[in-house]
């Protein structure tokens, strides 16, 4: 039992991050825009909102974790949508290759926040070990009447605010794709912007506002990483790395829609901790084992290219700038 | 009557064929301008002067002659997989799993040299790797193309999965293979032996590196431009229809240039392991994968580019190791530099695409008339 327990806290632990990032991703690629940035996002993010409350800890002689928190958040969520500016501006004005610009973002995301994170680790002296324990633990405060409550207080009610949030957040954006007039338009942008643009739908500024919005709640995703995950430390282990192109491969497992991405972050997060909690693996059978996420989303890109099922595929014009004047 | 029609402030119109020189020249100055904008960034984080800064650089690069060895071997490296890469993208298949093809080419090639080191003559041994690198390879990409090819699996995806697996395939043999017992690493195989490694040609360690890439860099650069393959491949690149129109199997073309391409991606796994660390782990490809998509999309899959950028990136690389242990910095700077280089290089390929046309300061009055 006490096993099953700490499986399920491991697994939402780690879905949240890439939930994330793969509504966030959602949300961009619902644009047309296919955005191979996730993982240089989320590092912005990650790093940038761990500045923000470095610099505001180290001030303060006596930190507020509300201010804590707002403060790394609103950076967080500033450098992540200054990353999808980035982004846009290159595919959508300047109408470079998305593909290889999104690797691009995830270079320059990476080598800053493992530069300035290196940096950090340094400037903290010491141990060499950067920690913002108040605000880490304002992220991973919760209700101890709930979580106290047995098996499941344990399961469902153990985590900081930012799990919840990204069910939420996931949540409206399922009902903003599919029930929002504003959310059509969106859709219409990525299926055929011509004939989006032809009904008078202003594409560029659709593009733009969800490409930054959807890195922006990415970018929450690497903070979730920096503050929950790790406990307000930072290490140049390339994990956020990982873990944000699992986002991307959720996208498509998700088919695309949020609500399916909640349940299959989770599935992730077990498939990805379960071998920790089989018994008698050697070593190397171990890291067999770690290979099921990615096994499992290479089974289900197969599916659904056989099943070619309409409301199962991506937007139409994913992966392709949109130049008014081309016909 | 009032003629209501505004004229944009700018207009953008597609422009053909700027002369090559020309469009060199953009991306020279682009890249001049992303310096500048990298050299205020240096000046604010370390308060140094950025030419002394890009000096040191440089030494950092080739400051001597083992750095000038090594700064070549890696650009080599670089340069064997965007080789790879080339007529995959140049068909527009996005294969993002060079990564993983460099990995099991190296797991081949490891597996060679630990399993027949002792027992095979060292000539005959280089060729068994070899052969054997180019097929894991080859069999690493040649998964997503079939799935490509039958069903239309999104093959960006399906590649970059395919990495993982590829990784965590390395940790496994790296678990089963360590030495010493608890090291967590592979260590350098066959150290007194030195049987598979490369032997040195002309006294040089990484000559043999510089040879085989460069034969590569040459074939690929026939293969595209003047075989019937390479025609094939931009045929399809262009267009499906006109590719079936004209009889070609867009699958079967798929097939083959995958396999071409993943068996370039598998030698580079070879050439690493057997000719530059004699060892493998989970970094032996390093992010080069990814890398080298953008140096084979800037070079326009023109092989001989590709010697250029190589070089370009690997220079940024080694010079900003140097900055960062001259200063006390994280080494990571070199991605960030690299990261802002890139998005100024993309964003220089904007103007060489298009032209802007900007209103004309009487058209106002024209409109009026």
């Amino acid at each position: 039992m006490t096993q099953l327990v700490s499986l399920i806290q491991a697994a939402v632990v780690f879905g949240t991050v890439i939930l994330f990032g793969a509504t966030g991703e959602i949300i961009t690629e619902k644009s047309g825009n296919l955005n191979l940035g996730v993982p240089g996002i989320m590092y912005l993010g990650g790093i940038v909102g761990l500045m923000g409350a470095f610099a505001y800890e180290s001030m303060a002689t006596d930190p507020i974790p509300a201010v804590c928190l707002i403060i790394s958040m609103v950076c967080a969520l500033a450098a992540a949508a200054l990353g999808g500016l980035i982004y846009s501006f290159l595919t959508i004005t300047l109408r470079a290759n998305q593909n290889v610009t999104g690797l691009t973002l995830t270079i320059f995301g990476s080598g800053f926040a493992n530069f300035f994170g290196g940096s950090l680790n340094k400037l903290a002296g010491g141990v060499g070990q950067i920690s913002v324990a108040t605000t880490s633990s304002a992220f991973r405060a919760n209700i101890p009447a709930l979580a106290e409550m047995g098996f499941i207080g344990k399961a469902l009610f153990s985590y900081g605010f930012m799990v919840y949030l990204a069910i939420i957040i996931a949540i409206a954006c399922q009902y903003f794709l599919n029930k929002s007039r504003v959310g059509l338009n969106l859709r219409a942008v990525g299926e055929n912007p011509a004939t989006a643009d032809a009904a008078g739908i202003n594409v560029i500024k659709y593009k733009y506002l969800a490409t930054c919005g959807g890195a922006a709640i990415t970018g929450l995703g690497g903070l979730y990483y920096v503050m929950d995950y790790i406990k307000g430390t930072w290490a140049n282990d390339g994990s956020i790395e990982k873990l944000g192109w699992l986002a991307v491969a959720l996208v498509i497992f998700a088919t695309w829609k949020p609500k399916n991405a909640i349940w299959g972050s989770y599935l992730f997060g077990v498939l990805f901790w379960l071998y920790f909690y089989i018994p008698d693996l050697t070593r190397s059978s171990q890291e067999i084992f770690k290979m099921l996420p990615y096994l499992v989303t290479i089974a289900v890109l197969i599916i659904v290219s056989l099943r070619k099922k309409k409301e199962n595929q991506g937007p139409t014009a994913l992966g392709l700038s949109y130049f008014r004047e081309e016909r | 009557m009032q003629n209501k029609t505004k004229e944009p402030f700018v207009r953008l119109a597609k422009r053909d064929g700027m002369p090559t020189l020309k469009a060199w020249g953009i991306r020279l100055v682009s890249i001049v301008a992303a310096l500048i904008v990298c050299a205020f960034i240096i000046y604010a984080i370390v308060k140094l002067n950025p030419l002394k800064v890009y000096v040191s650089m440089f030494e950092g690069a080739f400051g001597t002659g083992k750095r000038t060895w090594v700064t070549i071997r890696d650009a080599m490296m670089l340069l064997c997989i965007g080789v790879g890469l080339a007529p995959a993208f140049k068909m527009k298949f996005w294969n993002i799993g060079a990564e993983g093809q460099i990995l099991v080419g190296g797991i081949a090639t490891a597996a060679c040299m630990i399993y027949a080191g002792d027992s095979i003559p060292t000539g005959a041994l280089l060729i068994l790797m070899a052969v054997v690198s180019i097929v894991a390879g080859a069999l690493w990409g040649l998964v997503p193309a079939l799935f490509k090819s039958k069903w239309d699996t999104n093959e960006t995806l399906f590649t970059l999965m395919m990495n993982y697996v590829a990784i965590q395939l390395t940790s496994y043999f790296v678990a089963l293979w360590e030495n010493p017992y608890g090291s967590n690493s592979v260590g350098i195989i066959n150290q007194m032996s030195r049987a598979g490694w490369f032997p040195e040609v002309f006294g040089q360690a990484y000559a043999l590196n510089v040879i085989l890439v460069m034969a590569l860099t040459i074939g690929m650069f026939i293969y595209l431009r003047y075989t019937k393959h390479g025609y094939e491949i931009t045929v399809v690149g262009d267009s499906h229809n006109t590719a079936r129109y004209a009889g070609i199997s867009v699958s079967k073309v798929y097939i083959r240039t995958m396999l071409v391409s993943g068996a370039v991606c598998g030698l580079a796994g070879f050439i690493a392991v057997s000719g530059a660390s004699h060892t493998i782990s989970t970094s032996t490809a390093g992010g080069r994968g990814f890398t080298a998509i953008i140096v084979a999309w800037l070079a326009k899959f023109n092989t001989f580019v590709m010697i250029l950028i190589s070089f370009l990136l690997v220079f940024l690389e080694k010079g900003a190791i140097q900055i960062a242990s001259q200063y006390n910095l994280s080494d990571y700077a070199s991605e960030m530099i690299m990261g802002i280089i890139l998005f100024f290089i993309l964003g220089s390929e904007f103007f060489i695409n298009y032209r802007l046309i900007f209103r004309k300061k009487g058209a106002k009055e024209d409109a009026a008339k």
